[in-house]
């Protein structure tokens, strides 16, 4: 049973009563483990569908199974308890709360879950680890440098060891250097651990990183398919 | 877990906008301020007056002449006159009024007063000796006059602290003879300094028997109040129920609206002091309440701005796992957070003004003044400022959990 699977999956926008096609009529279906680049020039609806993918919109028509679920069956609270448990975002601007400390910043998923209070600073602290940034565990998140800030968004979408990652132009904001070690991590989190990854690129290069590419255009899918030479993120990571 | 964190967040937010959050606060501060500082000085007003009113003593009761007043427009001056002497005679017959154990006639007046150029006006003040005993003021120097001077309509005279200033400075007073309207009166008795006690100030009189300032000073034959006293506190309501019946037949009259007198015990001239200052601080506090209100709306504006601020944050929340009620109570939270501690800044300010004017009042004026911690008031303040922030931050904190992620992200 593949993790994700989507039949054919339409959203239109609504606004002032003009519709605007932003999907129409996407199929496609992820196994667990797989490693997938979304590409497309903006407008071509790749963020639309990572938006739908990642539970924080929902599609007009057609269907989409998670984890062989229809995401019909979920309410707004199923959504956001989805998205902190069985989920985890990356995104372009880091989105970290600049005053918290990176300890704080990683356990903020933690407040709204279910697990117990007495578990959360050992989690934090093993996640802060797996992204290299132990030294900085007390550092408020604004003295960070901009890598390091991603590193510290993806330990937050490591701690409560979701299924799978949705990352949106992660690099986007950083120097090729800062790039590559962001690379390298969800690389390892890919193949070390299996997680899934879903990962919005339009550069090809930084696409390439990845198992499979789907293109997108207009809409629509325009190809989809297995990276031949995948490229190995250079290892600045390890000591 | 979330309670914690919000407080965490809201406490790290004050911080840091430490100018914004002083003055988005400072409407909550003022009123609550304003609050506390009325009700402890009303509380403290209220105390004074009515110690010195049971001070009195609670078997105390005072006949007035004229009807009862039954509203500000209602004047006493009628019937003005109806108390005199018979009615004295018969008050104090132990058949009439069984558990009447004293009785003062009182007569009262503004008079000049001069002694060798030296001129004042002090309010002459007809009674007998019970006075010092009703009053509690007793000569320092010199004595009281007797029963045999009041029935002899002697010019004798105890004047107050201030009288004997104006009139002798810093010369020997006792036995020295003042003129009060072109008769002699010697002084017999200096009061200490007492100051304001119930409705008179007591260093302003000049104290003689009734029975001379009735006939050569005022030119009356009746009396402007009588005070009685009863032989227990249990037994002032038969008292007054014997007094009325009393005068009633005195006086001819058998309808009881038509009376020309009325009865007045310390119970209620007490329920209607509390009545009058209650009423007065009330209506004060709830003025200073309405800056309360002025405030809350200032903590609205602000916490919506911060909300617009905050829209990525509360983007980034929902991604990770937020639900629409876990951002309603976070930013109600922070409005109850800056409220409240503008509640609690606002009660400490307010008892510590209070407790300084009760010095300045008890030090300076001379007051027998009691600071009291309202802590109801203080309950009150805390739970109003508390409400404020429920009440003003719900609308920001509703706008912030409806909230579209998406946009919220997106949003520059």
């Amino acid at each position: 049973m593949p993790l994700i699977e989507l039949k054919d999956v339409i959203k239109t926008y609504h606004t002032d009563g003009v519709d605007t096609p932003a999907l129409s009529g996407v199929s496609f279906s992820v196994k667990s483990g797989e490693f997938v680049a979304v590409m497309g020039a903006s407008g071509s609806g790749k963020s639309t569908l990572l938006h739908i993918l990642g539970f924080l919109d929902r599609h007009t028509g057609g269907e989409y199974l998670f984890d062989g679920k229809t995401i019909d069956d979920y309410s707004e609270k199923d959504l956001a308890r989805a998205r902190n448990e069985k989920m985890g975002f990356v995104f372009q601007s880091f989105n970290l709360l600049p005053r918290l400390t990176v300890f704080d910043n990683v356990k903020l998923p933690l407040l709204y879950s279910s697990v117990k209070e007495s578990r959360w600073d050992g989690m934090v602290t093993k996640a802060v680890k797996s992204v290299g940034l132990e030294h900085r565990t007390n550092y408020e998140s604004s003295r960070l440098s901009g890598g390091e800030k991603q590193r510290v968004a993806i330990a937050r979408a490591l701690i409560n060891d979701p299924q799978v990652i949705f990352a949106d132009e992660p690099t986007g904001n950083l120097d090729s250097k800062s790039g590559q070690t962001i690379m390298e991590i969800l690389q390892k989190m890919n193949e070390g651990d299996g997680r899934t990854i879903i990962l919005i690129t339009h550069e090809t290069y930084t696409a390439e990183h990845a198992t499979r590419i789907i293109r997108l255009h207009d809409g629509k899918i325009e190809s989809d398919i297995a990276v031949d030479h995948r490229l190995k993120a250079k290892d600045h990571f390890k000591k | 877990m979330i309670i914690k964190h919000s407080l965490k967040t809201a406490f790290k937010g004050i911080t840091t906008h430490k100018s914004r959050s002083a003055l988005t606060i400072l409407g909550i501060v003022v009123g609550v301020t304003a609050i506390i500082l009325v009700m402890s000085l009303g509380e403290g007003a209220q105390n004074l007056i009515l110690n010195q009113v049971q001070s009195i003593g609670a078997k105390t009761i005072a006949v007035v002449p004229g009807r009862q007043p039954k509203g500000p427009t209602d004047i006493i001056a009628t019937f003005a006159d109806s108390l005199k002497d018979r009615d004295l005679d018969l008050l104090q017959r132990k058949e009439n009024v069984p558990h009447l154990e004293k009785i003062m006639p009182v007569v009262f007046g503004g008079e000049t007063a001069s002694r060798e150029g030296e001129t004042y006006r002090p309010n002459i003040l007809g009674v007998t000796g019970l006075a010092s005993k009703i009053y509690d003021i007793y000569p320092e120097e010199g004595r009281m006059f007797t029963d045999d001077e009041i029935r002899g309509n002697a010019d004798v005279v105890v004047i107050g602290s201030r009288v004997k200033e104006e009139l002798f400075g810093i010369d020997y007073a006792l036995n020295q003879k003042i003129k009060i309207k072109d008769k002699n009166f010697k002084i017999i008795g200096l009061l200490p300094k007492k100051g304001q006690f119930s409705f008179l100030n007591f260093d302003e009189v000049a104290l003689m028997p009734y029975t001379t300032a009735q006939r050569y000073i005022f030119g009356i034959k009746y009396f402007h109040r009588l005070v009685v006293e009863a032989d227990t506190e249990e037994n002032v309501p038969i008292t007054v129920e014997d007094i009325k019946k009393t005068l009633r037949e005195s006086h001819n009259i058998t309808d009881p609206s038509k009376d020309d007198f009325f009865v007045e015990t310390q119970a209620e001239a007490l329920e209607t002091v509390s009545t009058i200052t209650n009423t007065l601080t009330m209506f004060l506090a709830s003025v200073a309440a309405i800056s309360l209100v002025v405030g809350g709306i200032g903590i609205m504006n602000i916490m919506l701005v911060s909300v617009t601020e905050r829209t990525r944050e509360i983007g980034l929340r929902k991604a990770i796992g937020a639900t629409g009620r876990n951002i309603l109570s976070q930013f109600l939270i922070e409005a109850i957070v800056l409220t409240a501690s503008g509640g609690i800044i606002g009660i400490t300010l307010g008892a510590g003004l209070a407790f300084l004017i009760s010095m300045v009042l008890t030090r300076l004026v001379g007051l027998d003044w009691t600071f009291t911690f309202p802590v109801s008031a203080a309950i009150l303040g805390l739970g109003v400022s508390t409400a404020v922030g429920l009440v003003f931050g719900l609308y920001p904190a509703r706008q912030a959990s409806l909230k579209d992620p998406i946009e919220a992200l997106r949003y520059e």
